[in-house]
Order: C-alpha cells, then structure tokens, then sequence
C-alpha cells in the first residue's frame, strides 16, 4: 500500500473579482513509503497549495488524501494538525524558524506537538547536521545555510513518515544548494522517511531518480 | 509545559510591551488594593480606637468634635468645665475611672495635655496599661513631662532633655511660653493616638502662664471609663438629655462610625476611581497584545505549521494576557505597600491611629485574582483572531 495516496483532489479560490480559479486538479498521485520523488513546476502551478493539501494546512474542496492509510480530506482541522504534528515533516524556502527560539528549541518544537519532546533526539539530529556547536544559538546567529540545516533537523524532529520540502533549496547560494539537497536526502533516508520535493530548479531536479512533472498530472497547472 | 514555553518566548520576544503593560496593572493593582486597605484599615481602626476609654463628657458642643479632641488630639477643645463636674462624674457609681484632661499648649505641633497620674493606671487594651518605658512618670504640680513613642521619635528629645511649651494646638514660634519643662519619662508605644501626645500635670496647663486665669480651676474634658459600658446609657440620658451644659459622648464607636458614614460618599468615589483605573490597565492588555498580532501573524503560521493546534494557540495568548497580569500583580504588591507604608506614615503622624500594611485583607487574594481574570478575558479578543489566523497565507514572510 502506498504511503501517500491521491484521487480526484480539487481546490479553488475565489479570486478577487468573485470568480473562481481552480489551483489543483489532480485525478490521481502515489508515493511509496521511504521513496524520494521530486515534483517540478513553474512559479503558480499550485506547487505549494498541493503541499499544503497533503500536508492539512488546507483542506481539500473535494478528492481524497490518504496518508499512510488515514483519510485526510474528511478530518477536521484538529485532526488534520494532529496528523501533522505526528506524521509529516516540512522544509520551507524560507526556513520558517523561530525567531525567538535557538536551534535546539525549533528542533525541540518540532517534537513537542506530535510525539513529545526528545532532548537527546533532539541534540543528535542538530549533530547529524553539523550544527552541534550551535544549539543555543538564536536563527539570527547562523548563517542561511546553518538554518536551512536547523529546518531540516526540525522537519525530522517528529520522526515523520512523509517529507514535503518547498523549494527548500531556492534561498541558498549553489554550494549550500547542493550540500543541503545531499543532507535532507541522506537525513530522510536514514530516518525511514519519504521524501516529497517541489523545486523549479533543473540542478535539484537532476540529482532524483524519479521527477514528476506537476503540470502533467495537475489539470489546473496545465 | 511548550504552551508555557510558547508563552514565555513571546513575553521575551515583546519584552518591552510587557513591561510597560505590566507596569500599568502593577499600578492599577497597587492602588485597587492600597484604596481598599487603607479605606478598610482606617475605617476599623477609627471606630474600634477608644484609647480605652467609653466615653467623655465635655462642654455642650457636638459628640464627635468632642471624641476627636479629647480621643484622637484632632481639633479644637468645644470649651472647658469646671472641675466639679469631673468630680461628680468621677464619684457615680457607674464610673470606673475618670481621667481629667486640659489642653491648650503645644511643642513643635505636639500637643501638651494635661493629666492626673491617673493615666498610667488605664489599660488602653485588656491587660495593656500606659506603661513608662524609659524614665519615670510625671509628678503632679512639677514641670515634668512624659512623652508619646511616637512624639519621642519625631521631636528627637530624650529622658531628661528640656524644653519650652508653645502656646496654642499649633505651633507658632512667637507664642513660647517661659515654663521650662523636663522629659521623665516615655511611653511605651501604644499604637493609639496618646502616641503622639507629651503628657503633663494637669496643673501645668491649667497654671501656665499667659493663660487665663479662670482656667486654673477648669478642665477642658474628663475621658471615662465605665464599670459596665451599658451604663453609658444612663449617664447619656443624665447629661444630653435632661441637663443642657455639657456633652457626655457615647459610646465613643457609634460617633466615630458617624463621621465615616458622614464621608462614605469619598470611600465609594475612591473605590470607583480604583476599579476605573484597573478597567483601564486591563484594557491596555488588551491593547497591547491586539496591536502586536499584525507580527506575531507568521509565529503563529509556523508554530501551526509544525502542527500545533488552533486552540492551542488560542490557550496560548489568553495565558499570554493573564502572565502579564501576573507579573504585574507581583510588582503590584511593592506599588501596594508603598502607598500604604506613605499612607499609614501620614495617618499615624496626624491622628496616631496605626495601620499595619503587611495585615491580610481578602482584597489582597481577589483583587489579583480578579485583575489576572479580567486580563486573561481581555485575552480572548486577540486570541480569537489568533485562532483564525490563515496558517497557508503566513507562511511566506511579510517583505
């Protein structure tokens, strides 16, 4: 049974002048569990709504998301967060780290709504990222490469069984890319987890074995 | 424990705003409970002071200028009586102890009364007489002294330090008399109003010079303490009621209590002056934390993100407000006994009447509690915009 299984999943907005504009489209969509597949798009081909979708940040208009078994797209946003919490890990362009929070404590927050905080865990992951010298220090303190590493050890925080990563390398110089792409990979790999990739950019796209065009399987995009 | 975490990192990250909105509820809260205590404190203290007399029998004039001249050393004698009035009352058979008074004399705004050595006999609580504590008591017809503790401490004079009388209850420095007094004794504090009283022979007011002559043989009130104090109805209906010149107040509670509901319009002017001034710092929590949601927006994407919950969220504003309250109720504590610590300082000096800030008062434990409840209900309006908060919007940053 595939790990992450997608039907008939439909979301539109209603766009300012009272019109509606179908976002995602997609008929049909499988991963496998501790697969790593990238998905390439262009800016507005609902890269970041399907991620949301899959994540339960948004709840689908109509369609299926059955995550490890589980029927996302009839659960209440409680139970959405909850699935969340304890399954899905996520990576941001934009790291999205806490500013008022060290290194330790985004990775420890990472745990603390899912599976509960871990200290220990937590210390090992911001090791095997190359960040143990830096577990006090504030997101303000690292360099945008170190960061990208506290987002990646916070994402496997939970002990996720999913990955979504947003174009996680298109804030870092073409080094920090590559390194970074190779950490979240190997780190996904180890921790048992699947690994979901959205990016635009050919370099990443080229480094996975499996790429998935979002515009050949979302209707919307195309 | 991450919802208290959640809530401290955001007190940390809007350090300032908590501060000064802490500071307003320490304010607002000190002042709630200083009002309350000091406006309660008062009341109890008055009412139930009596110095351990049941009541005083003076010229014709009203009860309460009579208990605050003769009780409390506040205002104006109403007058004098002659002496035979104080041995008639002196000898009834419901009188217990009757203590002469007459004043008319000062030192530095102290006022000299004089007494017998009678004084010294009359328990001004069960058990607790007006005791020398340094020196000796006075001896009728010399120019001896016995200070008030309190009186001691603020002229600075000593057991056998002298000094001039000024003529008058206030101080005027042309008005000095020649008679030069000696200090024999002080008193033991007593936490009542003879505190802050120096104590003479009777004699030595009634005999000072400049003073009129006709005065030598007047008092100016006798305060009494009765064998029954059921018996003060008797003699109130003796000397109010059947004579018309002279003025027996009793019991000495009842005219007091007069005079605060006389002025129980202030107390309730204060009260809503101190519930406004707290409505007013629990708005400015309110305020505060609605104003910062614009930048807390993002915070609040990730940390739902990472999948807290909305009404996880939601707990943790609200108990965002009601730390700030609880900080500021800590400080308010300190903003409490300074106002009452200044307040007491201010009634003991001007009526001896003593005030113990530190007592406990349930106002001390509801009006935090309810201070930290309203700051924490004024936290449900950002809250709620909190839990609507568009996670997938807020994600990206605001450039």
């Amino acid at each position: 049974m595939p790990l992450l299984e997608i039907s008939q999943l439909k979301k539109a907005y209603t766009s300012p002048d009272g019109g509606t504009h179908v976002v995602v489209d997609v008929p049909e969509f499988k991963l496998e569990a501790q697969a790593q597949v990238a998905l390439s798009g262009e800016s507005g081909s609902g890269k970041t709504t399907f991620l949301n979708l899959i994540a339960g940040i948004l709840a689908p208009d109509t369609g299926s998301i059955k995550l490890n078994g589980l029927e996302l797209a009839g659960l209440r946003e409680s139970a959405r967060d909850r699935v969340r919490a304890t399954t899905i890990g996520y990576i941001f362009q934009t790291f999205n780290l806490l500013q008022g929070y060290t290194a330790l404590e985004n990775v420890l927050l990472g745990m603390s709504f899912g599976p509960g905080a871990d200290r220990e865990f937590a210390k090992a992951l911001l090791k095997r990222v190359g960040l143990d010298t830096k577990l006090n220090h504030l997101p303000r303190q690292l360099s945008t490469g170190q960061q990208q590493r506290v987002a990646v050890a916070r994402a496997l925080a939970n002990r996720p069984k999913l990955v979504l990563a947003d174009e996680p390398t298109g804030n870092l110089d073409h080094a920090n890319a590559g390194e970074s792409l190779k950490l979240i990979r190997e780190a996904c790999r180890e921790n048992g987890a699947a690994l979901l990739l959205v990016s635009h950019d050919r370099e990443v796209l080229g480094q996975f074995e499996s790429v998935q065009e979002l515009g050949k399987f979302n209707r919307a995009a195309k | 424990m991450t919802i208290l975490l959640i809530v401290a990192k955001s007190l940390r990250q809007h350090l300032l705003s908590t501060v000064v909105t802490a500071a307003s509820i320490a304010l607002a809260g000190g002042l709630l409970m200083a009002v309350w205590v000091v406006k309660t404190q008062s009341n109890d203290a008055f009412t139930k002071q009596n110095a351990g007399f049941d009541a005083v029998l003076g010229a014709r004039s009203a009860k309460l200028q009579l208990v605050l001249n003769a009780i409390f050393h506040l205002e104006a004698s109403p007058g004098n009586l002659p002496w035979s009035d104080y041995e008639d009352i002196a000898k009834n058979s419901a009188v217990a102890l009757a203590l002469p008074i007459a004043v008319g004399d000062n030192y530095h705004g102290y006022r000299l009364v004089g007494t017998t050595t009678n004084l010294f006999a009359v328990e001004h609580r069960p058990g607790r007489r007006y005791r020398v504590a340094e020196g000796n008591a006075f001896e009728a017809g010399y120019m001896e002294a016995v200070l008030g503790s309190f009186a001691a401490r603020q002229l600075k004079l000593q057991v056998g330090d002298k000094f001039h009388p000024y003529h008058g209850l206030n101080f005027d420095e042309k008005q000095k008399h020649d008679e030069l007094y000696v200090v024999t004794g002080i008193l033991e504090p007593s936490n009542t109003p003879a505190d802050r009283v120096i104590w003479i022979p009777l004699e030595g007011i009634q005999n000072m010079k400049g003073h009129d002559a006709k005065s030598a043989a007047e008092i100016s009130a006798v305060l009494v303490k009765l064998k029954n104090p059921i018996a003060g109805r008797g003699l109130e209906l003796m000397y109010n009621k059947q004579g018309n010149r002279l003025t027996f107040a009793w019991p000495i509670a009842q005219v007091v209590a007069e005079l605060f509901g006389k002025i129980a319009w202030f107390d309730k002017v204060l009260e809503l002056v101190a519930w406004l001034v707290a409505a007013v710092a629990t708005g400015s929590v309110l305020a505060s934390i609605y104003n910062s949601m614009n930048e807390r927006r993002r915070d609040i994407a990730i940390l739902r993100a990472l999948g807290a919950r909305a009404h996880t969220i939601f707990l943790a504003v609200v108990l965002e407000c009601a730390a700030i309250a609880v900080l500021g109720m800590i400080a308010a504590f300190a903003v409490y006994l300074g106002i009452t610590t200044v307040a007491a300082g201010i009634i003991r000096a001007e009526t001896g009447v003593v005030l113990d800030a530190f007592a406990w008062h349930p106002i001390l434990a509801w009006a935090p509690a309810a201070m930290i409840g309203l700051s924490a209900l004024a936290g449900v309006i950002p809250a709620v915009k909190a839990y609507r908060t568009n996670v997938a919007e807020n994600l990206v940053p605001v450039s």
